[in-house]
Parts: C-alpha cells; structure tokens; sequence
C-alpha cells in the first residue's frame, strides 16, 4: 500500500528569504524522534499523591471538537455551567492541554488528526471518550467510516456514557476523571508507551494512508 | 409544469413527466440531450438555481441515475432531471462551466459513486474518504456492515435484535 | 454597493487548466492549513491557505471529518428506523433534517400531517433557528476576538434549550417530529415560559447590539470585507441569509411556504452590502423575526386535536415507487431532502442537500482569495457552514 505523498510532503530544496537553499523533509521529526517511554511515578508515595492530586486540579482541555459532543462544551465555558471553578479550561493548542476530551464518533480521517494531537500533548495526559459512539459504536455501528472501539486506538481513562451527554453529565465525569487522577489510576500515557507497538498496529490498520511519523512530540 | 413539459417535448425527446407535487416534477432525458436541456431551461425557463446533482444506483437494472434538480424561484417550480446511464465505466459530461458549484458535487460523486466526469476541475482529489481502499461505498453493492466487521473492532457484550421478532417477543409472548 | 476587486497582478499566473501556478520551492508561498484543530474554524474542518505575505492567494476547503456515511446507513434501515439517526446529521439545528425527512416521506406515501402537527413543527424549526443564530452570533463576534458576546448568546441559547428541553425531553437530540406528525403537545404553561424567555432573548439581543454592532474594531474589520457578488448566487447555489444579505429576499418560508407560513405574518429580511457586517445585521434580525413568528405561532395554533396521523404497521411498512425532494428554509439557507423509494420497506437513496455544501465549498474557495489571514476565520463564520451538513 505505497502511496505516492502530496507534493508538500515530498523531500524538497527550500530556498529562503536570505536566499540560501536548504532542504526540507517535512514527514522527519526534527526535535525528537524517540519513542515514548514510560514515566515512573515520584520516589515516595506522598511526594507522588501530591502531584496527583495538584494534576487532578489542572485539567486543560485540547478545544478539539472531534465530533457532536462538542457543541455541549460550549454551555461549559459559560457561566451557567461554568467549568472554570473546577480548574477546567480550554486550550487551542494540544502543547498546553493535559486532558483531550474526544467528543463522539471518529471518522478514520479525524482519528489520524486526534491520535497526532494526543502524542503532541504533554504528559501526564489523559483522554476522556464523550458519548456512546466511542465507546462500541453507538448510532454508528455499521458505519464503514467511523471507529467503534476509541480504546483500540489511544488509552481511554474515563468514558462519559450518553447521545449525547448533558453538560452535568460532562462535569460529573470530569469530577470522576479526578478521583482516577487523585488515586493514581489514570495512567493512559504510560499505557500508551508500554503497549505503543500494539496501539500502532491497530492505528495503521485504519488510517489507510499513514503519511506522518510513528511518533509525533 | 405541465405546459414547461409540453414545451419542452418540442425541443427535446423527453421522457414522461413524473407530476410529484403541482411545483414538482421528474423527467427523463436522454444523456446526450442533457446538456442543451439544462442551457434551455437555465437561460430560457428562468430554472436558474442548481439545488442538486446526485446519484442513484438502480443495481437490478444495472443503471446509474443522476437526477440534476433545477428551481425557478419566480414561479416556485422545480424541475428534476433523470439521466440513466450503464453502470459499467460510468461516465457523464460535466456540467461544472454552467454552474461553477457543480464541480463540488461532481467531485463527491466521483468519490462516493466512482462516476466520472471528465474535465471537471481537482476531481480526482480526495474529497470525503482518505486512503479509501475498497469500491466506492455509496455503490449499492458496497456492503457497510461487512466492511465494519472486518475493519473495526466490535466490543464485545453489544446485542442486536431484529425489531419484528424482538416487539412480537416483548409485546405478544404468546404469539398472538 | 462597492464592490471589491482585489489586486491580483502581483500573485502567481494561472496555468492552462484554470488552477494556479504556485511553486512552493521559490520560497514566496507558504502552505498553511487552518483545522482541524483550530479555534478559528467552524467545527471540524480544515482550510488549506497558500499564502504569500499574510495575503491568502489560493485556498481549499477540506471535510470528511465527520464523515459517517448517513445516506448509506439509511439504505439499510426501515423508514422508522431512519428516523432517529436524522437529527445527527446537523448538530446545531437538527430539527431540519427531521422536518425534511418526514415531509418527504409523507410526500412519497400520501400521509397528510395533521393541523396541529405542522404548527408544533412550526413552532419547532423557529425555535431551532433561533439557536442556530444564537450560536453564530457569538461565533462571529468570537472569531474577532470579541469573546464576550459568545458568553451571553450561549447564555440565551442555555434558556431556548431548557424550552426544548420540557417539550421534548432533549436538549440537542431532540427527534419530536417523526414522519405522520410529532410525538407530544406543548407542556402546561408553556405559553408563559416560553415568553419570558423571549423577553430574555430579545434584551440579550439588545445588549448584543450596542455592543458588537456599534462595536468601533467589528465594523473596522467587517464593513466591505468578504462580499458576496448578487450574480454569484445562482452559479454557486447561495441561499438564505447569505443571499438576503446581498439583497435578494430568497426565502423558502415566503417562495414556497411549506407547513403553516402561509397564515403567518413576516417579510424575509434583506440587507444590501452583502458584506460580513450586513451578514450579521441581516442574521440578527432574522432572528428578532423568529422570536415575533414564535409568538404568532403560539397565538394561532390550535390547542386540540391530534398530534399523529394514522400511520401503517411501522414494521411493515412499504412505500411505493417514486421520487421527491422538500425543502425548508433553515438559518443557514435551503435545506433539503431528496428521497428515492422503491417499493420496498428501505430508502432507495436519500440525498441531504445542506446550504453549507456549496457555501464552505465552491463559494468560500473562491471569496478566501486576497484576504488577510486573520480574516479567514471571520469569513468562515460569515458564511454560517457546518460542516457535518457537508459531507453527511
């Protein structure tokens, strides 16, 4: 399944504004190309919690709206529902969020943009999967275009059940992604680096067309 | 609609008119006439508005249809265009230069039907579906389900009941 | 009206075929995608920019992201059956989709909707209008970096669900309008709420306007940016707001009045610059006019009666051979439904003909062009498009 790459993706000489020509190869990681690895938690349990429980009080979300779920997000950031005084907020960039709330069904073409925004992401990360089409499919399950397993493809820490789920079932399910966090269980991204091999195979079973590196900091 | 069909059966050899609604109707045009029908009633009739282009797959009959739907919003009428045409190698003229928004539709049909229209502008370029690697899905032969079954991982506890049988359990136990 | 005509001697020719000649090795160009995951995008879509500078010389709309194959999904399930995946085709106003579902099939299988029916119909869509607006008033003035409006339309819009949410159990998903007529009446006391929450609307619109309309930076960075030519709308299938704006009162409700609009009284609201700022006036009062056709509409409906016509055995229900297509005017243009049946208990085809299709597509390629980057999202959201009506 070779594909020939866009023109933009194709190893290029670049010529630049002071005109010295360099080459480009847009698929190579130029600041890291190694692997995820696990972390390992704090050296003392107590030192440990702590950092749990000051990560469990930060909780910024990726403004990715993946699918329907997302208009629910909206009456969260607005004073009604307001989920800023949990220590939950928006972040448009997925450098400065922890938490990628995947809203619905993905379609295999967003599931290649979510699974680089998720490696993109700092750790500790979390992933919450919104609505039931995450979790086997929901209204989609004979869809030929829509994953129906989010687990297959990134670690899923919570699931928030619903078609689709009210703003006060958001936020009981951010307070639950807390209590995972506070008792050290949401460990996504270590899971994530244990089982990378397992996770990629599934991913490339999918995405037909796989044009970006393995690994994406 | 009656009168527009009368008087287009003098320039054209339509086919009969299918009265859906008093502001509705169908009518079947041979694939060569398509285009003189289309400029005939866009610049003569005032059916200026492109609403559609799709496609409908008749795999019984081994037919393509495109139906071209054209609105004249001075009388509140539109018009529907049936063009049959084989399945195999399916190919039709583009009509992007009449209406420029044509291209988009051409561009999904393309794509999702595998009928071609040549010269129309980037459609050969992914539209909807990225890395597609089976025949085009809205292609009725194209089973959803069997694709989904073999592509993606079902979790396991999901249990599906065919409605009939599962109302005549819940609603009528004793078979009444 | 002054029309603007952008410069474009200084940006790459134009090859043979029609497509630009832009080598990306020179240097002078720059590939710049905006989406998916981008807050300057309406839902989950991407615009590929070419730029050169900060102008943008060429730009294509890419969708399939939310792509779940509706109208393949609908040839395997019954007409009932249908019924409920309708509504997630649209997320900020579904109640189209099931409004033009229903109507076509009643159309194929001779089922006449009751009086009453179509009034809560009506009453329904104006509703769900409202919220459309609501959301794209905030998205607009957000898109310029005036964030306080959204918080007080999503506000508003907060109320219109809760209105929804006692007439129909649901907030966003609402399936009330199922084919044959619509599941329940109005609650007890619903007159009452509902013009409270009118009243609410219509102050929070009043702030809206002092504020974002009269706002110094929004006319600065909207008044005679992103004009819509009136010869455009027939080539690119422009309808609704977007052609009202260019003064063309194109409006279903008053072209072919479906359901009750008849015995309503409104005229379609138009603008005359068909720029983004006359695009907003022009939805916002569209939207004042929602709210006066709700108080008609809850003033004139009858109060008895069914709900439901007679229906077929769902479970057995066929539907001759035919074909139809129904429209409605949603708040974002002509929403309509072509249906295909054959004689069997399944859709032969449907085709979900959404305003945003040729609006996001073929018109915004062509407006995106000699615009500022920054002003690429504002001209997104001027067009109104969602993309899941795009690509189903």
């Amino acid at each position: 399944m070779e594909q020939e790459l866009k023109p933009e993706l194709q190893i290029r000489k670049v010529k630049g504004p002071d005109g010295v020509e360099f080459e480009v190869e847009p698929l190579r990681d130029y600041y890291c190309e190694a692997l995820p690895t696990v972390q390992h938690g704090a050296y003392i349990q107590i030192v440990e919690d702590f950092f749990n429980w000051a990560r469990s009080h930060s909780l910024w979300i990726l403004g990715f709206g993946t699918g329907c779920g997302a208009i629910e997000m909206r009456p969260l950031m607005t004073p009604r529902f307001d989920a800023y005084r949990y220590g939950i907020q928006w972040r448009p960039t997925p450098r400065q969020a922890n938490l990628l709330v995947i809203s619905g069904y993905l379609s295999v073409k967003t599931l290649k943009r979510a699974i680089r925004a998720y490696e993109q992401m700092q750790s500790p990360k979390y992933v919450v999967g919104l609505g039931s089409c995450t979790i086997n499919g929901g209204m989609y399950w004979d869809s030929y275009n829509t994953i129906k397993r989010l687990d297959d493809y990134m670690p899923v820490d919570l699931y928030i059940v619903g078609c689709m789920p009210r703003p006060e079932a958001l936020l009981a399910g951010f307070e639950d992604l807390k209590k995972l966090i506070r008792a050290g269980k949401a460990e996504g991204a270590n899971q994530y680096a244990e089982k990378f091999d397992w996770y990629k195979s599934n991913q490339k079973r999918v995405i037909h067309d796989w044009d970006m590196p393995d690994y994406s900091w | 609609m009656r009168a527009l069909h009368i008087r287009l059966q003098h320039l054209f050899p339509l086919g009969e008119l299918t009265e859906q609604r008093p502001d509705l109707g169908f009518v079947t045009v041979p694939a060569a006439y398509l285009r003189p029908t289309l400029l005939h009633l866009r610049d003569r009739e005032g059916y200026t508005h492109l609403v559609l282009l799709t496609a409908v797959d008749w795999l019984e009959e081994d037919l393509f249809q495109l139906t071209y739907l054209l609105s004249n919003r001075s009388t509140g009428c539109d018009i529907g265009l049936r063009v049959k045409f084989p399945r195999q190698a399916a190919h039709m003229e583009s009509i992007h230069d009449l209406w420029p928004t044509a291209a988009t539709y051409q561009r999904e049909l393309r794509e999702m039907f595998g009928i071609d229209f040549p010269g129309s502008p980037r459609l050969h370029e992914e539209f909807i579906l990225e890395g597609w690697n089976d025949i085009p899905p809205y292609r009725r032969d194209f089973d959803t389900l069997k694709y989904a079954r073999a592509n993606y991982n079902d979790r396991p506890g999901r249990e599906t009941h065919d409605p009939e049988q599962h109302m005549k359990q819940q609603l009528y136990p004793d078979g009444a | 009206m002054a029309l603007y005509t952008p410069d474009r001697s200084q940006y790459p020719a134009k090859k043979a075929d029609g497509t630009l000649d832009i080598d990306l090795a020179s240097g002078k160009y720059l590939k710049l995608w905006q989406g998916p995951n981008h807050p300057g995008i309406t839902g989950n879509m991407s615009v590929e920019l070419t730029v050169c500078g900060d102008e943008v010389v060429e730009g294509k709309t890419h969708v399939g992201y939310l792509h779940r194959g509706f109208e393949k999904l609908m040839e395997r399930r019954s007409f009932i059956q249908c019924f409920p995946i309708v509504c997630r085709i649209c997320v900020p106003e579904p109640d189209f989709n099931e409004y033009c579902y229903a109507a076509a099939v009643e159309d194929l299988s001779g089922i006449q909707s009751p009086e009453r029916a179509n009034w809560m119909r009506a009453l329904i869509l104006e509703m769900g209008r409202i919220n459309s607006y609501l959301m794209y008033l905030g998205g607009q003035a957000g898109a310029l970096g005036l964030g306080v409006i959204g918080q007080w339309t999503t506000y508003a819009r907060d109320l219109m669900l809760d209105r929804f949410e006692e007439m129909t159990g649901a907030r966003i998903y609402h399936m009330f309008i199922l084919p044959g007529g619509v599941r329940d009446g109005l609650p007890d006391g619903f007159d009452q709420r509902m013009e409270e929450t009118l009243r609410e609307i219509e102050s929070t619109m009043k702030d809206v306007h002092d504020v974002m309309f009269h706002n110094a930076v929004f006319k600065k960075r909207t008044v005679g940016q992103g004009v819509i030519d009136p010869a455009w709308l027939d080539q690119y299938g422009v309808t609704g707001p977007n052609a009202r704006a260019a003064g063309v009162a194109k409006d279903v409700r008053r072209d072919q009045p479906y359901l009750v609009y008849r015995e309503l009284e409104f005229e379609p609201v138009i603008g005359h610059d068909s720029d983004i700022y006359t695009r907003s006036d022009v939805r916002r009062r569209d939207l004042l006019m929602s709210v006066d056709l709700i108080r008609q509409i809850l003033a004139k409906m009858p109060r008895s009666g069914p709900l439901i016509a007679d229906m077929p055995s769902m479970l057995h229900w066929k539907i001759p051979r035919g074909e139809t297509y129904v429209r409605g005017e949603c708040s974002r243009g002509e929403y309509g439904y072509y249906l295909v049946t054959d004689g069997s208990g399944f859709p032969r085809r449907v085709n979900v003909r959404g305003p945003s299709y040729t609006h996001a597509m073929a018109l915004l390629e062509r407006m995106i062009v000699n615009i500022n980057i920054s002003d690429v999202a504002a001209l997104m959201v001027s067009l109104h498009t969602y993309p899941p009506e795009i690509e189903r």
